[in-house]
């Protein structure tokens, strides 16, 4: 009868709700990094509380301008230093920084059946352990910081079942890319996406992570991944906590059901300036579509699987000497396992740039922005215009496998062609 | 009376309001300059948006919203919205108005007439009316209050006994 969705949210407010409801929900954690938090703090600071509700459930994470490349970033990198120190949240300064989306899992911040609402579009990610994270704004932010809940609209839930058999290279970044070409921008708009099936099944936690990462780019409000073994011993792994990770009922209502059809399924491109502008990856191969940066990271692409397959991509490899090939971990200890575990080296030998853990190249303000013209392969998770840099250049969005063979070539390849 | 301004479907947050944009100023000058650069120039003080399906895609930022409040927009009317911008609007006191098929209903430069509390959009221009759904009960107690913090403000007044 019931989706994850309409599962989470009744077991949080200790009644039933169907879609269409609103509901004062409960937040377990909030979050908000510099772009997001300054102009919530000012909201909050109008609020007539004296603290925050609970300091343990909000966390100040710079990830998006740290360090800080000029003084604005400084004036805003402060002020959530500032507030962090003065309510006592969780914080991580610049030393221990991360990409928010990759270290609240990883640290085990939240776990499956929690409410997660955060001033960052992307915090849907967290749907790939059962959370139900969305993005709020500033003074929704605020709002939650003082009062811990927020009101909600109960979403109607769309069902994407992945089946088939696709070719080697094929990762969740590809998957969540062939679904939004499917659908368009908005073909979940406003409702809750789940994603099931024999493909998805297979796939590591941490391209689960990208597909619900993704949600949001068609307009998702946020984007569970059927839990199984896999997901119970990433969470089990990193807390002690209990939890409730819900599956959704075989005879649960969906708004829309989608099968997508993965048999020789190609590795997924979306070209510039629309996420569901996407072709496989064959078509673009003639005429070439030379690139002058590829960008490896973001809360989409930023994770252990990730930086292992750009590896093993670039081994024995050298990146095209007109091409510049920026690595982002998305989190302080990745950082340090590409350094025990040999990756920095590969990277490095290959003619990477390896920088610090971060947001990374994504919105083009903080490191990697491109010039007019100018073209990157990205597995970011935007490529509307401008957005990594000069409005005239372009960004293609694919997985980390084709984002680190294309700096070898210079041009959109596939994987297979250099590994 | 208001002027009319149209853009498409899946106008994003970018769009609206790039990552550069955040103080006063930049707010201003670069509302809506992905598609425009110089719309800042040619939208006043009280005209409306009109747009397609998904307007307000994208980042959570709440600069987008605000821009085209400080530019001076009076309301914002499209086909549908984002759930983050259209709650990051009525948060900020930005009224915004689904009307089905919009960007049909309204040209690029029509004069408009919003009756905000009455959820009535009409086109001058073309003498039609719209009538916009109206807002569920709880979002007329924050629109009301004057915003999502004034609501919060008058939960602690209830909460501490005061009467409002």
């Amino acid at each position: 009868m019931s989706t994850v969705a309409e599962k989470t949210l009744s077991q949080k407010i200790k009644g039933t709700v169907t879609p269409g409801d609103i509901v004062e929900v409960p937040i377990d954690f909030t979050s908000g990094h510099e772009f997001s938090l300054p102009p919530a703090i000012d909201e909050f600071e109008r609020i007539n509380v004296d603290t925050v509700f609970d300091p343990d459930s909000v966390a100040v994470i710079p990830d998006h301008l740290t360090p800080s490349p000029n003084q604005r970033a400084i004036t805003l990198y402060n002020r959530c230093k500032e507030f962090a120190m003065k309510h006592n949240t969780l914080f991580y300064p610049q030393g221990t920084q991360s990409q928010e989306h990759v270290h609240i899992p990883e640290e085990g911040l939240i776990t499956p059946g929690d409410v997660m609402l955060a001033a960052d579009s992307h915090s849907c990610t967290h749907g790939a352990i059962g959370v139900f994270g969305s993005g709020v704004g500033s003074t929704d932010m605020a709002y939650a910081m003082a009062f811990g809940e927020l009101w909600l609209q109960v979403p109607d839930t769309v069902r994407f079942e992945f089946v088939g058999d696709p070719e080697t290279w094929v990762s969740g970044k590809d998957l969540i890319l062939a679904a939004i070409g499917r659908v368009g921008i908005s073909g979940a708009l406003n409702k809750a996406v789940e994603y099931g099936g024999p493909v998805v099944g297979d796939l590591p936690m941490d391209e689960r992570f990208t597909m619900a990462n993704m949600t949001i780019e068609m307009g998702g409000v946020t984007g569970f991944v059927d839990p199984d073994r896999r997901t119970r011993k990433y969470v089990d792994r990193r807390t002690d906590a209990e939890y409730q990770l819900h599956s959704p009922d075989p005879d649960a209502d969906y708004a829309l059901t989608y099968t997508i059809d993965c048999d020789d399924l190609e590795p997924q491109v979306a070209k510039p300036h629309q996420v569901s502008n996407v072709a496989s990856l064959s078509e673009l191969q003639d005429p070439e579509v030379q690139v002058d940066q590829a960008v490896i990271g973001s809360c989409t692409n930023g994770r252990e699987a990730d930086l292992r397959t750009a590896a093993k991509v670039l081994s024995g490899n050298t990146v095209d000497a007109d091409v510049r090939l920026i690595i982002t971990p998305g989190s302080q200890r990745l950082e340090r396992l590409c350094i025990e575990e040999g990756l920095t080296e590969t990277f490095l030998e290959a003619g990477a740039t390896m920088e610090n853990p971060g947001c990374g190249a994504c919105f083009g303000m903080r490191t990697g922005a491109l010039g007019p013209g100018e073209v990157a392969v990205s597995t970011t998770n935007r490529n509307v215009r401008g957005r990594m840099g000069h409005r005239s250049s372009e960004v293609y969005l694919a997985s980390p496998a084709v984002a680190a063979a294309s700096a070898v070539t210079g041009r959109l390849t596939h994987p297979s062609e250099v590994a | 009376m208001s002027t009319a301004f149209l853009f498409g479907d899946n106008i994003d947050t970018d769009l609206i309001a790039p990552t550069t944009a955040d103080e006063d100023k930049t707010l201003v000058e670069l509302c809506m300059s992905g598609v425009d650069p110089s719309f800042h120039e040619k939208f006043g003080e009280g005209d409306v948006v009109v747009a397609g399906e998904n307007f307000g895609c994208g980042s959570s930022r709440e600069t987008a919203p605000l821009s085209l409040r400080r530019l001076g927009a009076d309301a914002i009317i499209a086909s549908s919205f984002a759930r983050i911008f259209y709650r990051n609007a009525i948060n900020i006191g930005l009224p915004v108005f689904e009307i089905a098929d919009a960007t049909a209903k309204f040209s690029q430069g029509d004069d408009v007439v919003v009756d905000r509390s009455n959820g009535v959009i009409s086109n001058e221009s073309s003498g039609i009316s719209y009538s916009a759904p109206s807002h569920p009960a709880f979002l007329e107690e924050i629109i009301d209050a004057g915003g999502l913090i004034e609501y919060g403000n008058r939960k602690i007044d209830r909460r501490d006994g005061h009467s409002e």
